[in-house]
């Protein structure tokens, strides 16, 4: 097999090296092509990380509704009138519509809250422990929320780390330590890492759900509720069904759309996927139209390359090369010289990711998260450019032996 | 050796066709050494490149070796080239990104050879020219004489049955030209059959055997006393 020998490579590397500003410039279009491409790739995938960082800690095909007022009469009902959600509905959607997970009631109120000397006005929330799995809290300290705490209407607090750095001395314990709701002491039990602001409803403290019903008078009323959906089902039809289950419990006209507000997440999510999809489309396009212009860009040079050594190929040939041996040269010099390219532009394609990665993926409000490509990819990306490197190099080596040996040899 | 039949070769000019070669009958022997003569557009260079399988004739016979050339595909030629015939050129035609010893060895490349024994027999061949510490220089590096040498090497290490030399010393001046040429004496004296193109009588003197072609024709086939080229250096 000739590719195992080192002749065809000697050969390969003598007339690459002993050219090599043009062999250079023939690479740099191969080079600059797979170098967009992984830069690229990688770019989209790092955008795309950070997203899934930002949604990572949310169930993300979830559902949150919330009640407002009528706006048609129903059933001797007034429109205008205030509707308001109970733990009841909640139950009733969780037993009655397919495909839910999880139904999360919670309620929230501001509060006046006070420790030693430092105050803040915030909103408090009261939550069951199962909230934990859908918002997935990152604990610094302490615990979240658990059953015995709603067992017992304990007046126990979660905080932020936002809210312990209002309320508390730098460096100062927290757990266990006694803070002030609206003049009630509630204990600190946790304090978790603030979530991003601009991913739904903040929640600044939680108290057990059981103890914000007591404190607030709440009975059975609720402010809102999360509704999640296994990952199988569509949300959107899970929020339709809730709302008509909450519709009917509520004596609410069937075609009242504006009794319940409810925020989908799973289809924000949706949008900025089907975004990320075609950010991805959009770069393969523009990678691989790229490297296809390189491609050609290597058979052009090589074919002029063909050109300027048409005379040394006429040698060759009256020295007994025969037309097969002048074409293979022509296409392993191709192959070779668009795959080291590739290779380069892997390598520098990997800088500039790495450089990215220093420059914006430093941090928790990092724009692009390991920005990286899957091997495969760069391994699929070699294969077509030395299939591609094969076919362009058919041209010049077709070429090379189109002409006669003599009139190669009477070139000057 | 070689035989030449009613020969004939044409190029086509635009809408006509200029007759190159009409009607040429040669046979030559083994060992011998004979120059083609002629004025430019006489057809000696096509006559040769017809006979070195670069070109093909229209029309006429040629059998080099016992074997009728004829319809040769160009990897046929190729492999003959290889096998029977060494190339002289008048520019050399040293590939110049090779060392001498490399250029000395490619005709070795294409018939095959491992590289220890291509490089083995080429530095053979270069100690024949008298270059071999000059093996590892580039072309660029040699004068025009020791150009032609490594030239000839290069044509020698296939061991051909026939060397073809096309103005050998059409490029070189009076002195290295006869250097040149009692190198070939020398060679044509161990029994390589010759056959060189030359307009140049001195040189033409120096083979054994004149054929002078005039507009396609050979109008003279005479064998003549060789000028031994050591008698005038």
């Amino acid at each position: 097999m000739f590719l195992f020998e080192r002749d065809t490579w000697q050969e390969v590397y003598d007339s690459l090296s002993k050219n090599k500003l043009r062999s250079a410039l023939t690479m740099v279009g191969v080079w600059w092509g797979i170098l967009l491409l992984i830069g690229l790739l990688g770019s989209a995938k790092g955008l795309e990380n950070s997203f899934n960082r930002l949604f990572g800690d949310f169930a993300t095909n979830s559902v949150f509704v919330w009640a407002q007022s009528t706006s048609k009469p129903f059933k001797g009902f007034q429109e205008g009138r205030q509707v308001s959600l109970t733990v009841g509905d909640a139950k009733k959607i969780e037993e009655n519509v397919e495909g839910i997970e999880f139904v999360i009631p919670r309620n929230v109120n501001s509060a006046l809250v006070v420790h030693d000397f430092l105050s803040g006005n915030f909103s408090v929330n009261g939550d069951y422990p199962i909230l934990d799995q859908v918002q997935k809290k990152k604990m610094i300290q302490g615990r979240f929320i658990n059953q015995t705490d709603i067992d017992q209407n304990r007046k126990v607090v979660v905080i932020s780390e936002e809210i312990y750095k209002q309320l508390f001395e730098k460096d100062a314990d927290m757990i266990g330590k006694y803070i002030q709701l609206n003049g009630m002491n509630f204990m600190v039990v946790g304090m978790f890492e603030t979530g991003n602001a601009n991913m739904g409803p903040t929640s600044d403290m939680h108290i057990p759900f059981t103890t914000f019903q007591q404190i607030y008078n709440m009975g059975d009323e609720i402010r809102w509720m999360m509704i999640t959906g296994k990952p199988e089902y569509d949300i959107s039809q899970i929020e339709s069904d809730a709302k008509l289950i909450l519709r009917n419990l509520n004596s609410i006209h069937p075609d009242d759309s504006r009794a319940f507000g409810s925020f989908n997440l799973g289809k924000e999510f949706a949008k900025i996927t089907g975004f990320l999809t075609a950010m991805q489309f959009l770069t393969w396009f523009v990678g691989i139209a790229t490297l296809i212009a390189g491609v050609f860009a290597i058979g052009n040079i090589l074919l002029i390359t063909v050109k300027e050594r048409t005379k040394e190929i006429g040698v060759r040939r009256a020295l007994g090369a025969t037309p097969y041996e002048i074409k293979r040269q022509i296409v392993v010099e191709a192959v070779f010289i668009t795959l080291m390219a590739g290779l380069l532009g892997i390598i520098t394609g990997g800088w500039i990711l790495i450089a990215l990665d220093n420059a914006f993926g430093q941090g928790t409000e990092a724009v692009i998260v390991n920005a990286s490509v899957p091997i495969t990819v760069v391994f699929i990306a070699l294969l077509i450019l030395v299939v591609l490197g094969t076919l362009i190099g058919l041209i010049p080596a077709f070429k090379a032996t189109s002409i006669k040996p003599i009139d190669a040899l009477r070139e000057e | 050796m070689l035989k030449i039949n009613k020969l004939h070769k044409s190029y086509p000019i635009g809408d006509s066709s200029l007759h190159v070669l009409k009607g040429i009958d040669l046979s030559v022997e083994d060992g011998e050494m004979v120059a083609i003569m002629g004025s430019s557009g006489s057809g000696k260079s096509t006559l040769l490149n017809i006979i070195g399988m670069l070109d093909e004739a229209d029309e006429g016979e040629y059998i080099l070796d016992g074997v009728p050339i004829k319809n040769l595909t160009e990897k046929k030629a190729a492999i003959y080239r290889n096998k029977f015939l060494g190339f002289i050129f008048q520019s050399f035609n040293l590939i110049n990104y090779k060392n001498a010893v490399e250029n000395v060895a490619l005709p070795l490349y294409y018939q095959g050879l491992k590289r220890k024994e291509r490089i083995e027999k080429a530095m053979f061949h270069l100690e024949k020219v008298g270059l071999s510490n000059w093996a590892t220089h580039l072309p660029n590096e040699l004068s025009g004489g020791q150009k032609q040498r490594v030239a000839i090497a290069r044509a020698l290490a296939a061991n051909p049955k026939l060397l073809l030399a096309d103005e050998p010393t059409g490029a070189l001046d009076t002195t290295t030209s006869y250097e040149i040429m009692d190198f070939i004496q020398s060679l044509n004296d161990e029994g390589k059959t010759i056959l060189m193109v030359t307009h140049e009588e001195d040189i033409a003197n120096m083979c054994k055997r004149i054929v002078r072609l005039k507009d396609g024709v050979i109008m003279e086939d005479v064998f003549v006393n060789q000028v031994r080229a050591s008698a005038n250096v």
